[in-house]
């Protein structure tokens, strides 16, 4: 059976789009078949993230409108046979998506694909509310910062009620990733720490991605972070979450703190 | 350990702060969620039932919730015009 699950989180900047293009990537390097579906129409990013910037001629709101099929849309991966992407329109607004369109979209994915990973946009519109419409499950993307949490409990506040799902009285399971974690800056008091945003949330914790240069790393060069650095700790802690969304469980590893020498700093420094 | 730390960085843990603000900040928000749609409801239905027996103007029907610590009140205000009672007597 098919599961739509959105990548979203109110705010901006927090990791939503490195996210699905790890989450989607993984999830296809365990064999899944996994299409990922940018919805931030306007500002597609998707496809830049995931390498496939000049390989775009549909879009999502091609196939809307009904100039493209939706074969015709959807990007195969280089590397991955088992990831498609299908992306965002550039050139159009927000508005030309439509709640029927994207509809049949997804119904029409749920019988050729396992995963359907729709990546929102930031904000509380359309491309949001659209992006979250039709999913079973969700990941709210949060970083430890006062704003990005107050955003995060707007967002699961909208999941609750104004998907295809709560309408009908049924559950989004919904699951907290929190990216750009840093163990060294909560350990110290500087950043809210993994207790403190799982309280306020009240929501389960699906991973905790760690502030590293290997994220920034592949999305420079086009490749999802579990494909570009396997074993780095960013692609090993979506790697783990993938597992527990796939129903796994798996001992959540909290960073460590890293103990850094001065010399180890200044020659780090040096390296970057 | 914490305390220690904080001795020796001169500056207090940040972090605490902002989990308190954030308490305090989304209880009030959770509790404003769906209200309008619960006031609205409130309303319509106030007015459908007092306009049964009292002409009256829709505008001048205001519902109004506070919340406060332990208990909220609900106010309604219904502004009735004159002469209210002639169209009642006339009804009858």
């Amino acid at each position: 059976m098919a599961k739509v699950l959105v990548v979203t989180s109110g705010k901006g900047g927090v990791g939503k789009t490195t996210s699905t293009a790890a989450l989607g990537a993984a999830l296809a390097q365990m064999g899944e078949k996994v299409v990922v579906i940018d919805f931030d129409v306007g500002l597609r990013n998707l496809d830049l993230v995931m390498g496939a910037e000049r390989r775009v001629v549909f879009d999502l709101i091609n196939v809307v409108q009904g100039v493209a099929k939706l074969s015709q849309a959807l990007i195969r991966d280089k590397r991955l046979e088992n990831l498609w992407l299908l992306p965002a329109s550039q050139t159009r607004d927000k508005d030309a998506l439509t709640d029927e369109g994207v509809g049949k979209i997804i119904a029409d994915l749920r019988t050729n694909f396992d995963w359907i990973l729709c990546d929102s946009p930031a904000g509380i519109e359309r491309g949001a509310t659209l992006a979250m419409r039709y999913a079973d499950e969700a990941v709210i993307v949060t970083n430890p910062e006062v704003s990005s949490v107050r955003d995060s409990d707007r967002i699961i506040g909208m999941l609750d009620s104004k998907t295809v799902r709560a309408e009908r009285g049924e559950r989004v399971e919904k699951h907290v990733l929190i990216t750009r974690y840093d163990s060294a800056r909560a350990a110290r008091g500087e950043m809210l720490s993994i207790e403190d945003i799982l309280e306020i949330l009240a929501t389960p914790l699906l991973g905790i991605i760690p502030e590293s240069q290997d994220v920034l790393r592949a999305s420079n060069v086009g490749s999802p972070v579990t494909l570009n650095n396997a074993d780095s700790a960013p692609a090993r802690a979506y790697m783990d979450a993938v597992r527990r969304l796939m129903g796994e469980t798996v001992t959540m590893m909290v960073p460590p703190v890293e103990r850094k020498s001065f010399m180890n700093r200044l020659l780090r420094r040096r390296a970057a | 350990m914490m305390n220690l730390l904080r001795l020796i960085g001169g500056r207090a843990a940040s972090a605490p702060v902002a989990r308190e603000r954030l308490q305090i900040l989304l209880a009030h928000e959770r509790g404003l969620r769906g209200q309008p749609e619960l006031l609205g409801l409130l309303r319509a239905e106030i007015l459908a039932v007092v306009s049964k027996h009292v002409v009256l103007d829709p505008e001048k029907v205001i519902v109004r919730m506070e919340r406060g610590k332990h208990v909220s009140t609900l106010e309604v205000d219904i502004e009735v015009p004159n002469g209210f009672e002639r169209s009642l007597a006339a009804a009858v």
